[in-house]
């Protein structure tokens, strides 16, 4: 049986799976129920100062967008850090931890970007036993407004200066939470990496609109016929989530810093693919805010299974194994040669390969043939560009085949060079590097 | 004393109040808002859609969908209107399991089509709850079309001439429009007098005048019309049934399913429609399930369609005979009926013969098979009477006893076109119907007007 424990930055948890800070880690009510669960850890949701709790808006704090059947795609919050008593939050979290020993419990911050501010609370979060702290950089609506959350995020020297202070005044390990909000990722990375981070977390949520209100020509969610930004999660999001993910593990600068991957994560397979591009962990937040914490059960078994299957004996056999593999552009091989292939015993001739094809790209999907509804690639017109694939609704029908090195594509009626070959050596481009003679 | 199923004889009030109620409920109950969003989102949007081509009206079922599925029900409407004004009906009474559903790709991928009758009935539903009308009559133009049968061929094709601008006058022998959605189809199929709501909101365009208890041959002749009107459309569907060819088959108590199914349609109780404690329906038909369907929900206690080929030839369709088989009915195949057997001159039993593929044609065996029968439906088919036709003028051509028309639906007569059942070639569905007498309409606009040009 695959051993999923997990150690990041010295935090020891049973499984790979934490629960974000978020709504969900609010109180030891959810969080107990959610280590009852089964689930590996938590990062309770976000402190402030001490002082005035802070407020939330009453009305709606979620918007949301929906696939087929309703099936939450895409949620976004308004909803600030907790709105609790801090010293509620500490003497919780000190208890739980002291219930649930094994599992990870990590207090996320946010206060001003004050020396002061930060040299005052971390002893006390240090007293409840946490394991680890993050500092949420990330929130992109409210607290940003007030020079925080995504505002400290979006500069990479307050990141980098705001770690410095947390390695200074506290033995825990220090996780940056990195919003993507920002142009290049790698940025407020190397800034944490330079403060001293132990690791860095993402992402954080999207500024986003989800919605609008045809009749009263308000956004979603809306407040008393106003909305404002709120942070995008869920599904939606997992793909530019990998890409930051995967920028951080490969850049040279960053190489090597743990990374905890959060993002739309919501089985088992999203899990590993975080992990596989190279976070060391993951959380997940809206999957357990759409079906309850059991859905960390599925997540538990499914990565078993599959390492079984695969015979990965521990996460570190998978941690990092996609990470070579993310490239640029430019380094990606032009003598690859692939064509569409149609099983016609799996097709029901639908014909959206074929609209898809004729309206938007290459004309090489035919719609009839000897008068019969039949849709077949013209390989001399199919550049391989895998449309066809993504539009067709039978799993398999439409498969990416390459062609063996020697064997001719017919639309360039060149034999395919079995020699890599990039855009860097390439003659069409006016910086090639040429060979000295 | 014997009561509900086991009264001998034809009986009335077998049932309770609350039982007849519920079996003549809506068969297909109307999908709710977040069911057609679910069942509209299974479309895939097929490039020339097999669905489309498959419509004898050729909706463009794929873009109907998508308005559902985008929140659209009201253009979703107008894209089915715009082929099929009557697509309301259409979207209760049509075999779509034969036509759409059939060729629907999910049926060929998974056995499981989208749903395009219920999700046409949901945004027709929407449309016609608010009496939505979508379309304004042009600018009159002068002439005059009359109608002959307010079925479902003669208002499609008056809707279209009164867009056109067109005058029409529909002449219907019945006393309601409708044809055979009012008079014709199982009641489960059409509750709440959705036929009358259909023909009101059809008629609304208005330049429709349709004057009721006026028959051809009978009231008016042919060429009256043709004398009085810039242009005819008969559109009066088929008035004879056929005959069983058996002995004693003017027994009390057998009767054509045709007439059973209208009385249904239009009593006002149904408590109070008799019905045979075992009957026995010929045919194998769509009016031999609605026949035989509807004795059993009345009540009866044993109804058996003997069909005289075999299971595959029945014009039926599976749908069909598996409606009939859950609700308790036998359908018997290769029997054809030879004898009415009366006690009294009611109908007691009848005798039929089994029958088998001699050679390339149908052939008795000479072995027979008695049922008990206290009520027997004739439900071999409808013929079309052209008697009513010869009036003052030149016969119109037919064609397998029926009128003969070219693509347009025009007859032999100048002047005169023709569509529904009463057409040769016609398949005898509701759909096909509308379907050429909308064309009709096109062409005698055409016609009207040198190319459309009024």
């Amino acid at each position: 049986m695959a051993d999923i424990r997990n150690t990041f930055v010295g935090i020891k948890s049973p499984n790979p799976f934490w629960l974000a800070s978020a709504p969900p880690t609010d109180k030891a009510y959810n969080v107990e129920r959610a280590f009852k669960a089964g689930w590996g850890g938590v990062v309770w949701k976000t402190l402030g100062e001490e002082g005035p709790p802070v407020v939330n808006v009453n009305g709606p704090r979620y918007g949301a967008i929906w696939g087929a059947d309703r099936r939450l795609l895409g949620l976004n919050n308004i909803e600030l850090i907790t709105d609790r008593d801090l010293q509620t939050n500490l003497r919780e979290m000190k208890q739980v931890k002291m219930n649930w020993p094994d599992r990870a419990l990590v207090a996320s911050i946010m206060v001003p970007c004050e020396e002061e501010s930060w040299k005052a609370i971390l002893p006390l979060v240090e007293e409840t036993g946490a394991d680890g702290i993050e500092l949420n950089f990330g929130c992109p609506h409210g607290m940003s407004e007030r020079g925080m959350g995504s505002a400290v995020g979006q500069v990479p020297e307050y990141i980098e200066m705001v770690v410095r202070w947390c390695k200074q005044y506290t033995r825990m390990p220090v996780i940056t939470k990195l919003t993507p909000n920002i142009t290049d990722i790698r940025k407020p990375a190397r800034a944490a990496r330079a403060g001293g981070t132990d690791a860095v977390s993402l992402i954080n949520t999207i500024n986003s609109i989800t919605g609008v209100d045809l009749d009263s020509f308000a956004p979603q969610p809306t407040i008393d016929g106003k909305g404002s930004h709120g942070g995008y999660c869920g599904p939606a999001v997992k793909p530019i989530a990998m890409n930051m993910v995967a920028e951080i593990a490969r850049d040279p600068e960053t190489h090597g810093l743990p990374i905890s991957g959060i993002g739309g994560i919501t089985t088992w397979r999203d899990a590993a693919e975080f992990m596989a591009l190279g976070a060391g962990n993951v959380q997940v937040c809206t999957a357990a805010m759409t079906y309850g914490f059991k859905i960390v059960q599925e997540m538990i078994a499914g990565l078993e299974n599959w390492m079984d299957e695969k015979g990965h004996a521990s996460l570190s056999d998978i941690i990092g194994r996609a990470t070579p593999n993310v490239t640029d552009w430019q380094y990606l091989n032009l003598n690859y040669v692939a064509k569409a292939h149609i099983d016609q015993d799996a097709c029901i001739k639908c014909g959206r390969c074929h609209i898809a094809c004729e309206d938007t790209s290459h004309q090489a999907i035919t719609s009839m043939v000897d008068g019969l509804r039949h849709f077949e690639v013209i390989e001399a017109e199919c550049v391989g560009c895998n449309l066809c694939v993504n539009v067709c609704p039978v799993e398999g029908c439409i498969t990416m085949e390459p062609l063996a090195a020697g064997s001719v594509d017919q639309r360039t009626g060149k034999p395919v060079s079995p020699i890599y070959a990039n855009w860097t050596t390439h003659p069409n481009n006016p910086m090639a590097k040429v060979a000295a003679e | 004393m014997a009561t509900g199923h086991f009264i001998e004889g034809i009986a009335g009030g077998r049932l309770s109040v609350e039982q007849y109620a519920d079996n003549f409920s809506d068969l297909h109950p109307p999908l709710d808002h977040h069911e057609a969003l679910v069942e509209a989102d299974r479309c895939y949007f097929c490039y020339d859609a097999p669905c489309m081509n498959a419509c004898p009206t050729s909706i463009d079922i794929p873009m109907f969908i998508r308005q559902i599925a985008t929140g659209n029900p009201l253009g979703s409407a107008k894209t089915i209107f715009d082929q099929n004004i009557l697509g309301g009906m259409c979207a209760r009474v049509c075999p779509t399991e034969t036509l759409c559903e059939e060729v629907c790709v999910r049926e060929v991928a998974e056995g499981k089509p989208v749903q395009i009758g219920r999700l046409q009935r949901y945004a027709t539903d929407v449309a016609m709850d608010e009496n939505k009308q979508f379309y304004k009559r042009s600018e009159p133009t002068g002439k005059t079309v009359a109608v002959v049968g307010a079925g479902p061929s003669g208002l499609a094709a008056a809707h279209r001439l009164a867009r056109h601008g067109h005058d029409v006058t529909i002449l219907e022998a019945r006393p309601k429009a409708g044809g055979l959605n009012e008079y014709g189809i199982a009641a489960y199929k059409s509750v709440d007098d959705f036929a009358q709501a259909e023909v009101d909101y059809v008629t609304s365009i208005g330049g429709i005048d349709i004057q009721n208890g006026k028959a051809l041959g009978r009231d008016f002749q042919l060429s009256d019309l043709i004398r009085n009107y810039d242009a005819v459309f008969l559109g009066m569907g088929l008035g004879g049934v056929n005959a069983l060819r058996a002995e004693g088959e003017d027994a009390d108590g057998v009767a054509n399913a045709v007439e059973f199914i209208a009385e249904l349609r239009q009593a006002s109780d149904l408590s109070s429609l008799p019905v045979g404690r075992r009957v026995v329906v010929i045919g194998g038909g769509m009016t031999a399930i609605d026949a035989a369907v509807q004795s059993k929900l009345l009540g009866a206690e044993e109804v058996t369609i003997c069909y005289r080929r075999g299971q595959e030839h029945m014009n039926a369709s599976g749908f069909e005979q598996d409606l009939a088989a859950a609700n308790g009915v036998t359908i018997r195949h290769w029997l054809q009926p030879k004898r009415v057997i009366a006690e009294n001159g009611k109908v007691s039993a009848i005798e039929l013969e089994y029958t088998a593929i001699d050679g390339d044609k149908l052939a008795g065996t000479g072995e027979r098979l008695t049922l008990a029968a206290d009520q027997v439906f004739k439900a071999i088919g409808q013929s079309f009477t052209p008697a009513a036709l010869n009036g003052s003028v030149a016969s119109i051509e037919l064609e397998g006893g029926r009128i003969k028309v070219d693509a347009e639906g025009r007859t032999s007569l100048a002047k005169v076109w023709a569509g529904g059942d009463c057409i040769f070639g016609g398949d005898d569905l509701t759909v096909s119907a509308v379907a050429q007498g909308r064309d009709a309409a096109e062409s005698i606009h055409r016609a009207l007007t040198s190319n459309g040009r009024a």
